[in-house]
């Protein structure tokens, strides 16, 4: 049980042109789970494998506890991970697989025997202990994977995208069991996904990654709420939230030819990208006009796409409620999200600005 | 009530019934055509029947007679050319040269095989201008390793005899009965070498690099770490390759010898692949030269059904 | 894991040292006079001699008969290894598409035949194999060097492998365009089969070029002898007490290894993979 803290890491490829990783500062709290989530290539598992030591660290420092473990190996580091395509020795029994760590680190037999013993209850694993991965299905075998960085008590788990390779609902049901496990262990955690669901449901706290940087460290419902950029905004939530070009005007925003209240005096002018969640939008009787281009029915809600004077927009309506081709859309004041459009960034409004200068999240 | 299956005639019956079954059809979907795939296949039947087991079958049936030196015909003699061979203390002689040729062989160039792979396979630099280096060899025939290896053993102009002199050893291939299998087994190692080394390296780097970084964290120290979690996994590979090395030594490195023997076999060592070809083309005796044959024939089939016995219970690991 | 070790580079040197030397000795040596490798050793250094020795070996009608050159030896060789490798080839993609790709009656028994060659060497067999060939007159004839070869299985396990692991989906998306057996082995398994054919091309003509106990017992006529077996002859009309033509026996060494392992280091991926893709 322990923190960790990664301070100014970054990693070069040996040759390559620009570092793949920049600047990462993040202090894992013990006991938390923290998910690193982004589109592939963002960096997520580099970073996670930076921690475990599996890559080497360009710059930078991550220490495990107190310890500094830039130079130490993996196997000392006091982690365990659990890997996408489960990396379970093909050779060893189920219980084999599990025992092995503990082997190696010379604990005594009845300690093992009594460990390995708990995870197969607290997995389910009872039956399969003597088999080989070969003759389990990938959800069983994940568990064993998971089995086997459960008896280490390890200061650390590491996750790297574990449920990618299972089938949608196996990935639902084994999300709550990894949830479960981790609170009843209160082990530190740190778990890598590209699935935004995935992050909102499992973190304590979410950091979300792109192209090398940290765009944004919190809670989900915080990220949800606050996206601190346009990438933010448009990754987490499902469906991605609707960013559209609009114009500050003094008390209102100029949406292509048409105008809604923003409810308060925003600082600057000109240019800006809006920001408005699916289920933020409601047909009313004025409002932006609205034309349906087609709609997605998912029996709990539906999802309406369509265009407002050319510009996509996609809302979440009440499967009850009547669908007409052409409707009327309001928004409440307080759920818009203004974000410069050069550079991305959340645009924060005061109630009173001295300055003209719109001032960045 | 003893486990019927688990008796010797059980077991053996149950074999066969493995041994003969028909192999799982090779694909799901395939053309129902009663006259089509005998015209693929009439080509290579043809070869195998006329090359193979015509000359298959003569040769057991001749090892039951023995020809006239004269040419007249040949007597039935029944088994007393198997009982002639394997009685002989020459026979025994050569068998039991055979067999340390064989094991130190195999031992030799699978163990240098393994070492080398071992280490191009950690290397990150520099690790495919070895292979390059080392899988050359493999092209080389076994008749001009032969030669080169008689060459640098030779009396006037070796290398290797004036290294061994330095040693006090004084080598004489050719003459010598245990300087000749000295280098006949240092060449047909030096040969095999590249063989073992290729299998060997693409079943280390066939190996998924995630199974390698659990066995890193799991595992701090490199060897213990190899030998549990790395090596099993090449089981499959180290048996066919055992199989492999052995019958080279039994039959490929035929040409060595008869480099180094030239056909004088008077005090030098040979295999009883060189024997059955000595017996059969220099001594004319059919009969006997073919009971050895049917007597190697029998060896190779015990090694080869072992091998796919074996193979089939190391399922490949999914 | 990026750390250089040492100690593995050394064991890694020294191997391919011990792996290499003989050849480079070879080659180096074969550039020298005789005088000059009876006097001072196998050489290290390439010497003054090359090219005439390597004539010498190529054009010098040699042998009992004085009717066979180096240089006829080589193409003997080649047509030996590409002979085989053709035929090879088209002998066992025949019979593994018939094996992998039809359901016939005693389609199992024909397997059976075909892998019982892969029990028996050709060693064990010489005797009748060689008087097999002297009863169909084949004696001393290519037809006669390449064809009885060919009566292995190692081709048809190959291609069989390959043709398992190409998808089901193929063949049954063919059906349905259409096409019959013939049509689908052309348009679809020769394309996808290029680089297998390619890959087992290399080891068969390999294979082929290497050969030495076969040639040995088939051909008498010096016309048509391999290098194989020229080595073998300079081998034989060593006795004598004048100096060894070392020389000239390294040169046709060299001759004699240089194709294959050119081939296997020029074409060494494809060679790997058609090695080791196929023994699963």
């Amino acid at each position: 049980m322990a923190s960790i803290t990664i301070s100014d890491v970054s990693k070069t490829y040996p040759g390559a042109a620009a570092p793949s990783i920049t600047d990462i500062n993040l202090t894992i709290q013990d006991g938390e789970f923290i998910v690193l989530v982004g589109p592939s290539g963002c960096g997520k598992s580099t970073l996670l494998r930076m921690v475990a030591g599996l890559e080497e660290i360009t710059a930078g420092e991550v220490k495990i506890g107190d310890r500094v473990v830039n130079k130490v190996d993996p196997a000392d580091r006091d982690i365990a991970m659990v890997f996408q395509n489960y990396a379970l020795y093909p050779h060893m029994t189920v219980r084999e697989n599990m025992a092995y760590g503990l082997k190696n680190r010379k604990t005594p037999k009845a300690e093992i025997e009594a460990r390995v013993a708990e995870a197969a209850r607290m997995l389910e694993l009872g039956p399969y202990l003597d088999r080989k991965p070969r003759a389990l299905s990938g959800g069983q075998r994940q568990r064993v994977a998971m089995g086997r960085a459960v008896v280490r008590q390890p200061a650390a788990f590491l996750f790297d995208e574990p449920l990618s390779n299972l089938d949608a609902k196996l990935r639902v049901s084994m999300r709550g069991e990894i949830r479960r496990l981790q609170k009843r262990l209160a082990t530190t955690s740190l778990y890598v996904t590209h699935d935004q669901l995935e992050a909102m449901t499992l973190a304590d706290r979410l950091v979300v990654l792109n192209a090398g940087r940290i765009e944004q460290v919190g809670a989900p419902l915080e990220i949800y709420h606050r996206p601190a950029t346009t990438f933010v905004a448009s990754f987490i939530g499902s469906p991605a939230m609707n960013l559209l070009d609009a114009e500050i005007d003094g008390r209102s925003l100029r949406i292509g030819a048409h105008v809604i209240d923003a409810g308060r005096n925003m600082a600057g002018q000109g240019a800006i990208t809006l920001g408005i969640r699916a289920e933020d939008l409601h047909p009313s009787a004025t409002g932006l006009p609205f034309k349906v281009d087609f709609v997605e029915e998912l029996g709990a809600q539906r999802l309406v796409h369509g265009l407002i004077d050319g510009q996509a927009l996609v809302l979440t309506l009440d499967p009850q409620l009547p669908l007409q081709d052409e409707m009327r859309l309001s928004v409440n004041s307080d759920k818009l999200h203004l974000f410069d459009t050069i550079s991305g960034k959340r645009l924060e409004h005061p109630k009173t600005v001295a300055s003209g200068i719109p001032v960045p999240a | 009530m003893t486990d019927v299956t688990q008796t010797a005639p059980g077991l053996i019956r149950r074999w066969i019934a493995r041994a003969t079954a028909r192999p799982e059809p090779a694909k799901r979907v395939q053309f129902d055509r009663p006259l089509l795939p005998w015209l693929f296949l009439a080509p290579q039947l043809a070869v195998i029947f006329v090359f193979f087991y015509w000359p298959s079958a003569q040769a057991i049936s001749s090892s039951f007679y023995i020809e006239d030196p004269f040419g007249f015909g040949s007597t039935f003699v029944g088994f007393d050319n198997y009982t002639d061979a394997l009685g002989s203390a020459e026979y025994r002689h050569i068998a039991g040269f055979t067999a340390i040729f064989t094991v130190l062989v195999t031992a030799f160039s699978l163990g240098l095989g393994l070492l080398l792979a071992v280490k191009a396979d950690q290397v990150i630099r520099a690790r495919s201008t070895y292979r390059t280096a080392l899988i050359s060899v493999y092209a080389i025939a076994p008749p001009v390793a032969g030669l080169i290896g008689m060459m640098l053993f030779d009396q006037h102009i070796g290398p290797f005899v004036k290294l061994a002199a330095c040693f006090g050893w004084e080598l004489k291939v050719g003459l010598n009965y245990f300087d000749t299998a000295f280098a006949m087994i240092l060449v047909s190692v030096w040969k095999q070498v590249p063989y073992n080394f290729i299998f060997i390296l693409s079943g280390l780097q066939g190996i998924p690099q995630s199974v390698r970084e659990a066995a890193l964290i799991d595992c701090k120290n490199g060897a213990r770490r190899f030998f549990t979690a790395i090596l099993p996994l090449l089981a499959p590979t180290a048996f066919f390759l055992l199989i492999i090395n052995i019958t080279y030594a039994l039959f490929d490195t035929f040409a060595v010898i008869d480099v180094m023997v030239k056909d004088k076999a008077a005090n030098n060592p040979i295999t009883l692949v060189y024997k059955v070809y000595l017996d059969g083309f220099r001594g004319n005796d059919i009969g006997g030269s073919s009971a050895q044959s049917v007597i190697l024939m029998l060896v190779v089939l015990v090694l080869t059904l072992v091998q796919f016995r074996w193979l089939e219970r190391r399922v490949h690991y999914g | 894991m990026n750390r250089i070790r040492p100690l593995d580079h050394l064991i890694l040197i020294l191997g391919t040292l011990f792996m290499v030397m003989p050849v480079v000795v070879a080659i180096m040596t074969s550039t020298h006079t005789a005088v000059e490798i009876h006097t001072g050793g196998l050489q290290l250094l390439p010497g003054n001699d090359g090219y005439d020795t390597y004539h010498t070996v190529l054009t010098r009608q040699g042998g009992f008969t004085g009717q066979v050159t180096g240089a006829r030896m080589v193409m003997n060789s080649l047509i030996l290894g590409i002979g085989f490798a053709v035929g090879k080839i088209v002998l066992s993609m025949a019979a593994a598409y018939a094996l992998v790709y039809f359901r016939f009656r005693f389609a199992t028994l024909m397997f059976w035949v075909i892998f019982t060659t892969l029990l028996l060497p050709l060693e064990v067999r010489i005797m009748p194999s060689y008087h097999v060939m002297s009863q169909l007159g084949l004696l001393n004839s290519y037809t006669g060097l390449i064809v009885p070869l060919l009566a292995s299985a190692t081709g048809t396990f190959y291609f069989r492998q390959f043709f398992k692991s190409i998808p089901d989906e193929l063949l049954e998306a063919a059906r349905i365009d259409g096409a019959g057996p013939v049509k689908f082995f052309i348009d679809v398994i020769l394309p996808l089969s290029k680089t297998m054919m390619a890959a087992i091309f290399i080891i068969m003509f390999v294979y082929g070029w290497n050969q030495y106990l076969w040639p040995m017992l088939m051909t008498t006529d010096e016309r048509f002898f391999t290098l194989m077996r020229g080595i073998k002859q300079i081998l034989q009309v060593w006795v004598g007490s004048q100096i060894p033509d070392y020389n000239e026996a390294f040169a046709l060494a060299v001759l004699a290894l240089l194709p294959p392992v050119l081939v296997v280091v020029v074409f060494q991926r494809w060679f790997i993979k058609g090695l080791t893709e196929s023994d699963k």
